[in-house]
């Protein structure tokens, strides 16, 4: 994984156009790109773009980052746009936060987001409420970014889904990436958008690798913030979720395809602002829904979008009670057969889909 | 008392304030016993006298223009009590501790060593997911759990297991806590290494750092309330000392006179952040007077110097209830974790020296040997036996543990702290 980089490889039809006029030439095969080199391709582009932005953490300089993201840009860009820290959340979050403030375009990342919680005053009562407390005067263009949600076999304290809790408050944005594409258009919009935006992303993904469309290799690739993406059509019911289980989701409609059921699978992209358009009008044709997301259910997205339903005009057109699939209601346990069961498997959300669909 | 001078004299800011900084340090016998403060007794007002009425700070005018320069070049010294070879430099600092004793240390450490190893293989093995070693660090823990009464209260961050070996934990539980299997007190509810003894009075680690530094000065707290004749010891690494909640608990420790002490681990990296951008100052020793704690810096890798500034500080912890800090000074011989790899951010020949040439076991195997307490043959004959009893088979363990295949690995290294 490491040797080949996506960074590498070009498209034949780059080459030359010479060789486009003369030769048939047939299309090439599909870039292949981890999640992990796709938010490392984001960052370099930006950092490369305008030199306001710079990431600080702890571990991203010369060890690459905690979990390599930032391979290289260290290397590339040296002691002044990429930070080594100290050990404490609280103070580079608020170190952050005063760059922000000050012009800068920092991406402070967070080792897993389980260690935010020790530098939650910053993002909350200073990055997210400044802009709004100071009538419009002091923008935050922050990016907070790191591995949100569970891993394996690193029990309560690195598992906890903060997609919740981060999507509660106002003056965030909060964005959930899946595969390759959604991370490096989000992030890229992220480090762009003037507002502080939490980027939760998941560690288990880094490693995944996807096609990478071309329009994603390109240096202005963005994905919107506050736009959802169907994964998949469908017409029976409607899938909603966000971060890995959308590759979960996607295996479930395949399974239940072959059973003459047709999911449509829909991948959030954004926790806040959250595209219930999208998510209506899928609603709409399709008569059910089930959502599913890692975190808790209590207080969760899923609890969130099943309100919003019924608040909305989607709600008359529910053949059946919403059904949410979650994380289960307990801290992460660490046996691994403990751990399996408390995460969504692929059974469950067929299980939940069936259940909605009486069959 | 030599160590309370020692400290005294060291740290004395380079002019000026070193009457008032003396004051303050000198405070043995007064703090705890006396109910007055120099900052609670009543001061008489006098605009006639020139001196400072300020309630902030108790100090002389002084009407040079000066800063005080951090005290980097050399810093708060180290104290020892053996050199590299186990040869005890001062006769008068020999704790004489008796035979069983330091063979009980000698063990501890060595069994610790044996344990590491085996459960690093384990990991790589896929038997087990995560998995941190103690390696080089064994001196810091038995000789300070050497130290204390078997029922103070120990808060550990994750690299203390030798704490829990000094006081008997037995082989089985650590296995079984790593292995999250069937014999699991914790229920395979934590991560490797995330030990937990109610009857040890080892308080179960918790893995975002430092924050069992304000807890552990918490539950001081309420031992000096109840009178329990007790201390609290609270572990941490030259790291975590960065959080935010390493100076709540400090000032706190201080403010409410509580008897605690601070036990650093200086090891010389945070994963991979060296002390040089760790921190700026003169460690983390260097601190504790800004707090108004009684502060020393020892050499980790000698046991003695370990457990003679342990015990010291706690008999007068818990006699005049104030906090102490430790500042352990060592070297971290292995990885982080099983997540990390070393080669990535120093040299091979810095690991080995220590290895080599300063280890805590092997400067206490020194001793030992002088002492004519020890010798190769039971050297061999203990290798041998430490390593049976780790990889015994038992009930519940390994083999009816989960299977950690190695695609349910983290597809990352995700070092943990």
């Amino acid at each position: 994984m490491a040797a080949v980089s996506g960074l590498v490889r070009r498209p034949l039809r780059e080459v030359s156009g010479l060789l486009k006029r003369r030769f048939h030439w047939t299309a090439p095969t599909a870039l292949q790109v981890t999640v992990r080199d796709a938010i490392n391709q984001g960052m370099d582009e930006e950092l490369e773009r305008d030199e306001k932005v710079f990431l600080l953490g702890e571990e991203v300089a010369q060890y690459d980052g905690a979990y390599k993201v930032s391979r290289g840009l260290w290397k590339k860009y040296g002691d002044k746009r990429i930070i080594d820290t100290p050990i404490s959340e609280m103070g580079f979050a608020g170190i952050a936060v005063g760059a922000a403030m000050a012009g800068l375009r920092p991406i402070c990342e967070f080792m897993t987001f389980n260690f935010s919680m020790q530098a939650i005053d910053q993002v909350i009562n200073s990055a997210a409420k400044t802009y709004y407390m100071s009538g419009g005067l002091q923008p935050v263009p922050i990016v907070f970014r790191g591995p949100n949600g569970a891993s394996a076999g690193v029990a309560a304290q690195h598992s906890q889904c903060f997609a919740a809790w981060y999507g509660h408050c106002p003056g965030l944005k909060v964005v959930s990436p899946w595969n390759s594409e959604d991370a490096k258009g989000l992030i890229k919009s992220a480090i762009r958008d003037n507002n502080p935006v939490v980027v939760l992303e998941n560690e288990l993904m880094y490693g995944v690798p996807f096609e990478f469309p071309p329009e994603a290799q390109s240096k202005d690739f963005l994905i919107p913030i506050g736009k959802a993406k169907i994964e998949r059509q469908g017409t029976h019911i409607t899938v909603v979720s966000h971060s890995r289980p959308v590759g979960h989701c996607l295996e479930a409609a395949a399974v239940l395809s072959k059973e003459g059921v047709e999911c449509e699978v829909i991948n959030m992209r954004t926790i806040r602002p959250m595209d219930m358009e999208t998510i209506e009008a899928s609603v709409m044709k399709t008569n059910h829904l089930v959502t599913v997301e890692g975190g808790w259910p209590q207080f969760g997205v899923g609890a969130e979008i099943c309100a919003r339903i019924m608040e909305g005009p989607a709600f008359n057109f529910l053949d059946a009670p919403a059904v949410r699939v979650t994380g289960a209601d307990v801290p992460m346990p660490y046996a691994k057969i403990l751990e399996d069961n408390s995460i969504p498997q692929v059974k469950d959300i067929i299980f939940a889909i069936k259940k909605t669909l009486n069959i | 008392m030599a160590v309370a001078i020692a400290a005294a004299r060291v740290w004395r800011p380079n002019r000026g304030l070193s009457q008032a900084a003396l004051l303050l340090l000198w405070r043995p016998g007064a703090r705890g016993l006396a109910r007055s403060h120099p900052h609670r007794q009543q001061q008489q007002f006098s605009s006639l006298d020139d001196k400072p009425q300020f309630p902030g700070a108790s100090a002389e005018f002084i009407d040079k223009l000066e800063f005080i320069q951090p005290n980097v070049i050399s810093g708060i010294p180290i104290y020892r009590v053996m050199d590299r070879q186990g040869q005890i430099i001062n006769p008068s600092e020999d704790p004489h501790l008796p035979k069983e004793k330091v063979l009980k240390l000698y063990k501890s450490m060595t069994l610790l060593n044996t344990m590491d190893r085996i459960l690093y293989e384990s990991q790589r093995q896929g038997r087990i997911s995560f998995y941190m070693t103690n390696y080089g660090e064994e001196g810091t823990h038995v000789g300070s759990a050497a130290a204390l009464d078997n029922t103070d209260l120990v808060f550990g961050q994750y690299r203390e297991a030798g704490v829990l070996m000094y006081r008997d934990y037995p082989l089985e539980l650590f296995m079984a806590q790593c292995y999250g299997n069937i014999s699991d007190l914790g229920k395979g509810r934590q991560m490797p290494v995330h030990y937990g003894c109610k009857e040890r009075h080892f308080v179960t680690i918790s893995s975002p750092l430092a924050t069992q530094i304000p807890q552990a000065v918490g539950a001081a707290y309420a031992a000096k309330r109840a009178n329990a004749n007790r201390v609290v010891i609270c572990y941490f690494g030259e790291g975590a000392a960065s959080e935010g909640d390493a100076h709540a608990g400090f000032n706190f420790a201080a403010t409410l006179e509580c008897p605690i002490i601070f036990f650093c681990r200086n090891n010389g990296y945070a994963i991979s952040t060296p002390t040089s951008e760790q921190y700026r100052g003169d460690g983390i020793a260097a601190r504790g007077p800004g707090y108004g704690i009684m502060s020393i810096r020892v050499d980790g890798n000698d046991v003695f110097a370990v457990y003679n500034a342990t015990r010291e500080a706690r008999r007068r912890a818990v006699a005049e209830n104030q906090p102490f800090l430790i500042e352990a000074m060592t070297y971290r011989i292995g990885h982080h974790s099983t997540s990390d790899d070393s080669s990535a951010y120093r040299s091979v020949d810095e690991v080995n020296y220590w290895d080599k040439q300063d280890h805590p076991i092997s400067r206490l195997r020194h001793y030992l040997l002088s002492q004519g307490w020890w010798d190769e043959e039971q050297e061999k004959a203990w290798r041998k036996q430490s390593r049976k009893k780790v990889r015994a088979p038992r009930p519940g363990g390994r083999r009816q543990g989960p299977a950690w295949e190695a695609g349910c690995l983290p597809t990352a290294p995700c070092p943990h702290r």
